[in-house]
């Protein structure tokens, strides 16, 4: 078989990973709220930074 | 100086710190509740939370006992969305969440209580959705938790439903389709168009047609099947809407396509096909651009409470479901709660506050046996009452049964596209026509090619987007400024009204304050004096509006105060006594020919004067009036009685009609009959009691304090703040119709364009291929730029 083939189909099998990726995000919300987790992500950093107290309160919580 | 501002500022809610400033690690608070959230965040290391935003929070309100239906299971079960014993998962709609700071502390619940597992907020809808473990955790205590820093949850009849709410996401799935198919054909229909003649696409030719008709399958079959359905629908009901011609085209492509690569005619124009149903899709996406956190739809149901105290005769207290109170029942009503249905007052001092119904914010003292209306909130403690008729058949309720609120508004409506497309279809099947019966005779072979090419090319991809893409930035741009419309529709009704018709009370006047002119013998300052403490002491309503509206004085401390209920109230201090309430409460007799509300004062039982309350006008009300009035006729439908017509007379301009008594039904039917007599017709209210007006009217405004508190169903939402610039926003509608109209000549010019090739039959895919997005995407960025000056004008 031609190598032309070969890489259509490889390609085309990429593109429809892809498109089933997209559609489980969909079916799992995750264009349902495209605000939030814009503010989210830059949550964790500022938290660690400024709370060294924070490790405490996980051992306290895991008790 | 910024500093010294900020300490006189609540650290945790930013209010202005009054005389009893608390201080707590430094930090000044302005009140107890918020002293005790900071002490409750700061005790479970979540103090970030004051590092995202300023002063971010809410003063907690009292809520004792407010949530004890929480602890019925019936309840539980209709508002939790996953149970299985151990784990429930619930959606609150916290109204107050605002800012970053609120979305990091209810992501954070799980600090506070161990109970809690997990915790996820939507800032545009302002809902949380928590998890917690049910065995050790109630929904009341989770409520009780994110109320108790401030987060109080909004618990509404509305919530009151079975089973989860169906989220429909098939555009995005569309969307996702024909972008994918869009790309995939565009790569394999290049190597034919850079036409490398030769061995190697003669061998891989047909390969390359074949996949591309498979990825097309999908796109017409899915991702366009709405505009095959729509047009299906126009043409039975013998409309020929938009999505007739563009059904037709898309048949039409794919049809000439897929013969095209069976018989080895040509490549087919599959590459146009997609690129058109995704260019249409992504216009339908912007367009459908709402705003999730507010409402549109409303009815009472979101604002009346799921549950009420219901009192069994054997003096047992306990919450019933609102659904299931019938006549005769006995309730209590707590202090700040909704009464949910219509019924009689037993005992207690009750002290309603009608702005919920009415837009009116005075409150309204009623005496034991007086009829209650459902939609009235309890303002002053606790009050039993007798049920005379159940939610559905209660006065304010009964308003919904009405036809109008089942009506949909966009049905009846032609759109501007729709109308140009009535007339475009019509010629384009009469050029295609035309072109076909001149080649049949000219050259036979290349009739059915013309044919097709006419239908293809005309297809109005560019007159499609137009109207989305310009009402969609639009819709964007009003939101910015405050004014939240629907939809699309809203909009181009909006351009064309005539007449514009207000509510009084809480539309052209504001529901926040309210002045008071005092009439009569002018008082001494000792009297003055006595007034201000006098009034102090008291709770009702009109004497806290008059304590707020004269001038400050010394506190003294009153020898005698006594208040009588539904009279007034009599004070004295040293020799001096005063009265103040009603005018047979004060030995007057009672002028009835005074509308307005009044309190009469007098001093050592001799009559002084009285204060008549006025309502105050919004700012900007006789200049909004004036500009509207060349162009529209302008109608002010007030439900309250005649007692402002002169103030009114002499601030709005003369041929301003005024109306007054009017019940919600009687506006309802003024605007229907003005309706019929060719008025379009923008109504301005705020009230659930203009609820029908708004309904009725071809485009209903709904004013509002606090966007995300209440208004009652409409087309649109204002906020009060930016009530004066109403006139301004019907011009832009106007303009955006303009704009839509000039972009109607451009793809006409276009279509011209591309009819010359189609008739001559010359219409290569290439051509196709390069028309068709071209013509649509400087469509788009025509009416974005267009809209987007439109917009800076506005601000």
């Amino acid at each position: 078989m031609s190598v032309i083939y070969m890489m259509l189909i490889i390609s085309i099998i990429i593109a429809i990973v892809f498109f089933i990726v997209f559609i489980i995000a969909v079916r799992n919300g995750q264009y349902d709220d495209s605000y939030t987790p814009s503010v989210r992500m830059l949550f964790e950093d500022e938290l660690v930074k400024e709370k060294p107290k924070k490790t405490k309160l996980i051992t306290k919580n895991n008790k | 100086m910024k500093k010294n501002r900020k300490h006189n500022l609540c650290f945790h809610c930013g209010d202005e710190n009054g005389k009893n400033t608390l201080t707590f690690q430094e930090k000044s608070f302005c009140c107890n509740g918020c002293k005790t959230v900071f002490e409750i965040f700061s005790e479970n290391d979540l103090t970030c939370y004051y590092d995202f935003e300023n002063s971010p929070g809410a003063i907690p309100k009292e809520i004792e006992g407010k949530f004890d239906y929480l602890q019925k299971q019936k309840i539980i079960d209709k508002l939790v969305e996953f149970d299985d014993g151990t784990i429930q998962i619930v959606t609150l709609y916290v109204p107050h969440i605002h800012c970053s700071s609120c979305i990091w502390v209810l992501e954070n619940l799980n600090k506070l209580n161990v109970n809690i597992s997990s915790s996820q907020v939507n800032f545009g809808k302002k809902t949380v959705r928590i998890t917690y473990n049910a065995k050790e955790y109630s929904l009341k205590e989770v409520v009780l938790l994110i109320s108790s820093i401030g987060y109080e949850p909004y618990i509404s009849l509305d919530d009151f439903k079975t089973g989860k709410q169906h989220v429909n996401r098939s555009l995005i799935y569309k969307l996702g389709i024909a972008g994918f198919a869009f790309g995939n054909i565009m790569f394999l229909s290049f190597p034919e168009y850079f036409q490398v003649d030769g061995f190697w696409i003669e061998k891989y030719k047909p390969f390359f047609r074949w996949l591309m008709f498979f990825f097309s399958l999908p796109v017409v079959f899915y991702a366009a099947n709405d505009y095959f359905i729509t047009a299906y629908k126009g043409l039975r009901s013998k409309i020929l809407n938009i999505d007739v011609p563009i059904a037709l085209g898309i048949a039409v492509l794919f049809l000439r396509s897929t013969i095209e690569i069976m018989f080895d005619l040509g490549s087919g124009f599959f590459d146009s096909l997609s690129g058109l149903v995704f260019f249409l899709l992504i216009g339908k996406f912007f367009q459908q651009k709402t705003y999730s956190f507010l409402s549109f739809e409303r009815d009472y149901k979101s604002y009346f409470p799921i549950a009420v105290t219901k009192i069994f005769s054997d003096g047992k207290e306990t919450p019933i479901q609102v659904y299931d109170i019938v006549k005769g029942d006995r309730l209590l009503i707590k202090n700040e709660e909704l009464i949910p249905v219509d019924g009689i007052l037993i005992n207690g001092n009750a002290s309603i506050d009608y702005s919920f119904v009415t837009g009116e914010s005075e409150k309204v003292s009623k005496n034991s046996g007086d009829k209650l209306f459902a939609g009235g909130k309890q303002t002053s403690g606790v009050i039993e009452m007798e049920v005379l008729k159940s939610v559905e058949q209660s006065y304010l309720t009964q308003l919904w049964s009405n036809d109008i609120f089942n009506k949909n508004k966009e049905e009846a409506f032609t759109t501007l596209t729709n109308k140009i497309s009535k007339h475009f279809t019509i010629y384009v099947l009469s050029i295609a026509i035309i072109a076909t019966v001149f080649w049949l005779f000219y050259d036979i072979s290349k009739a059915m090619n013309v044919f097709t090419a006419v239908l293809i090319i005309a297809c109005p991809c560019a007159i499609a987007l137009a109207a989305p893409f310009t009402f969609g930035n639009l819709l964007r741009i009003f939101g910015k400024l405050k004014f939240y419309v629907k939809n699309a529709n809203a909009i181009e009704q909006l351009a064309s009204i005539n007449t514009v018709i207000f509510d009084k009370t809480g539309t052209i006047t504001s529901n926040e304050e309210s002045t008071a002119t005092y009439e009569g013998e002018s008082l001494s300052t000792i009297e003055e004096m006595l007034l201000k403490n006098t009034l102090r002491g008291s709770n009702h309503p009109l004497s806290r509006t008059l304590y707020d509206v004269l001038d400050d004085n010394n506190i003294i401390t009153l020898d005698n105060f006594e208040e009588h209920l539904g009279q007034g109230i009599e004070a004295s201090h040293n020799e001096e006594s005063i009265k103040i309430g009603s005018a047979s409460f004060v030995g007057q007799l009672q002028d009835t020919s005074v509308l307005n509300t009044t309190v009469h004062i007098s001093t050592n039982n001799n009559y002084k004067g009285k204060y008549t309350f006025y309502n105050s006008y919004r700012k900007g009300v006789s200049k909004l009036f004036n500009t509207l009035k060349n162009n529209y006729d302008i109608v002010i439908l007030s439900g309250d009685n005649e007692g402002e017509k002169e103030n009114l007379k002499k601030l709005l301009p003369s041929k301003t009609k005024l109306i007054f008594n009017q019940k919600p039904d009687d506006k309802l039917d003024y605007i229907k009959y003005h309706q019929t007599e060719g008025a379009k017709v923008l109504m301005i209210g705020d009230g659930l009691n203009d609820a029908g007006a708004l309904a009725q009217s071809d485009v209903g405004v709904a004013i509002s304090e606090n966007v995300n508190v209440f208004s009652p169903a409409c087309d649109a939402i204002l906020d009060a703040t930016k009530f004066n610039q109403l006139g301004n926003y019907i011009n832009t509608s106007k303009s955006a119709v303009k704009i839509i109209n000039w972009s109607f000549v451009l793809s006409f010019a276009y279509n011209i364009i591309g009819l010359y090739f189609a008739v001559t039959g010359q219409l290569s895919p290439i051509v196709a291929a390069i028309l068709m997005p071209l013509s649509s995407i400087s469509i788009v960025v025509f009416t974005t730029l267009a809209t987007n000056f439109l917009g800076r004008k506005l601000e």
